[in-house]
């Protein structure tokens, strides 16, 4: 089975283990991502201005993109999924953001909305399945007691993204169970680790993420893992008190399928 | 009220989108906002205040830039007001103008490290410049 891929801007910089193991692992599970041909950033952050026209545009080239090769469209980093599952919202429903945006957009790649787009996790979960997916793991992480963070991307607007319970989701923890892991919840995972704030105020990432870290380590957990690139730095880096190892989920995904 | 707050007040719930009069001042906003000990003004108050069109305290007001845009606040409102979305477009109001940026370009590799995501800085330049 194909999908269109779109990496995003850190996942061919600073974040390559997440997108280089993301794609060994899918193609071990029958899945191929074939990288969606001149994407651009998509600007990381959902623009939230319904005037706001420019900042759209990157998206919906991409999500056309995906449309006329006739193929559904996988993210890997929260926040591209986040900006791209929105946006194409805005194309299917907001007829005012809709029609200025065709206006921009070359003749043949009028858009409103057609593709789907998917999280991995959801790619996971809907196309392949968490029962399929155990059967295929061949070194369990037995006895590992994760922690996920889903943080804000993933789950809100739970309206739009419809990606789980955005107040008490499982699928993190249903891969866990599924590579053969124990998940340990806790209160904070879906609680914000600061995102862009780093850069302006970093005082109250810290705050956020040794929170965070704290929370984890109190219910049991020995690592952590996430979508997000800038989750990743924020819980590395900004967690100041207490330590856990962080790592995207992909990571254990192809360790736990043996192509790492 | 000023002919300009006026002007501003009509543009911020335009681009917002919100219908303020739909809040029922449960305060929930606030109570789930990661951000509230950072803010001087809280986000069940821009919804009051934007509605009174008291403008020029929420331009001055450093929560516009503490802002995590987690949606917590759009999340938990019972009433789908969506409070973030005014947080937004009162910071577009200040950023739009000409040489408002917040951040500026040349104020970057100071607060780069090796390890930090290109994300981090591009969302950053989508909030606070334009
Ligand atoms: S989006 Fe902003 S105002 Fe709303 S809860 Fe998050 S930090 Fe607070
Ligand atoms: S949660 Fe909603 S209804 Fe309650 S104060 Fe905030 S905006 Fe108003």
């Amino acid at each position: 089975m194909i999908f269109s891929y779109y990496p995003g801007c850190t996942l061919k910089t600073k974040a390559k283990s997440l997108d280089i193991y993301g794609k060994k692992s899918a193609e071990e599970l029958g899945i191929f991502l074939e990288e969606l041909p001149d994407w651009q950033c998509c600007g990381a952050v959902y623009p939230m201005a319904g005037d706001e026209i420019a900042t759209r545009l990157s998206s919906v080239r991409a999500l056309a993109t995906a449309r006329n090769l006739n193929r559904g469209l996988v993210t890997l980093c929260s926040a591209c999924h986040n900006v791209l599952k929105r946006v194409n919202e805005d194309m299917k429903t907001n007829e005012y953001i809709r029609t200025r945006v065709n206006n921009y957009l070359e003749d043949d790649i009028q858009y409103n909305g057609e593709t789907e787009v998917y999280h991995y996790l959801e790619m996971i979960r809907n196309v392949i399945g968490f029962e399929n997916l155990k059967r295929k793991i061949k070194y369990p992480l037995k006895g590992k007691k994760i922690a996920s963070y889903y943080g804000c991307l993933l789950l809100r607007p739970g309206k739009v993204m419809q990606f789980d319970n955005p107040e008490n989701p499982s699928i993190m923890e249903d891969f866990i169970r599924a590579i053969g892991a124990e998940p340990v919840i806790y209160p904070f995972r879906n609680e914000c680790c600061g995102g862009y704030i780093t850069l302006e105020n970093r005082r109250l990432a810290k705050e956020k993420c040794n929170t965070i870290v704290a929370s984890a380590i109190e219910k049991g957990a020995e690592a952590i893992i996430t979508a997000c690139p800038l989750c990743m730095y924020n819980l590395e880096v900004n967690s100041t008190e207490l330590k856990l190892p962080v790592y995207y989920f992909t990571e254990l995904l192809a360790e736990a399928l043996g192509v790492k | 009220m000023l002919v300009v707050e006026k002007v501003l007040a009509e543009d911020i719930l335009r681009i917002s989108g919100v219908n303020t009069r739909k809040c029922m001042k449960c305060g929930k906003c606030s109570a789930s906002c990661p951000a509230f000990n950072e803010m001087d003004i809280h986000p069940h108050q821009f919804v009051s205040m934007i509605e009174r069109g008291d403008i020029k305290k929420l331009i001055k007001s450093k929560s516009i830039w503490n802002c995590l845009s987690c949606m917590a606040c759009v999340e938990r409102c019972p009433k789908n007001v969506e409070p973030a979305k005014l947080i937004e477009a009162v910071r577009l109001a200040v950023i739009r103008q000409q040489g408002a940026n917040h951040l500026k370009a040349d104020k970057i590799p100071a607060l780069v490290d090796e390890r930090l995501p290109q994300q981090a800085i591009v969302s950053a330049f989508r909030k606070y410049s334009k």
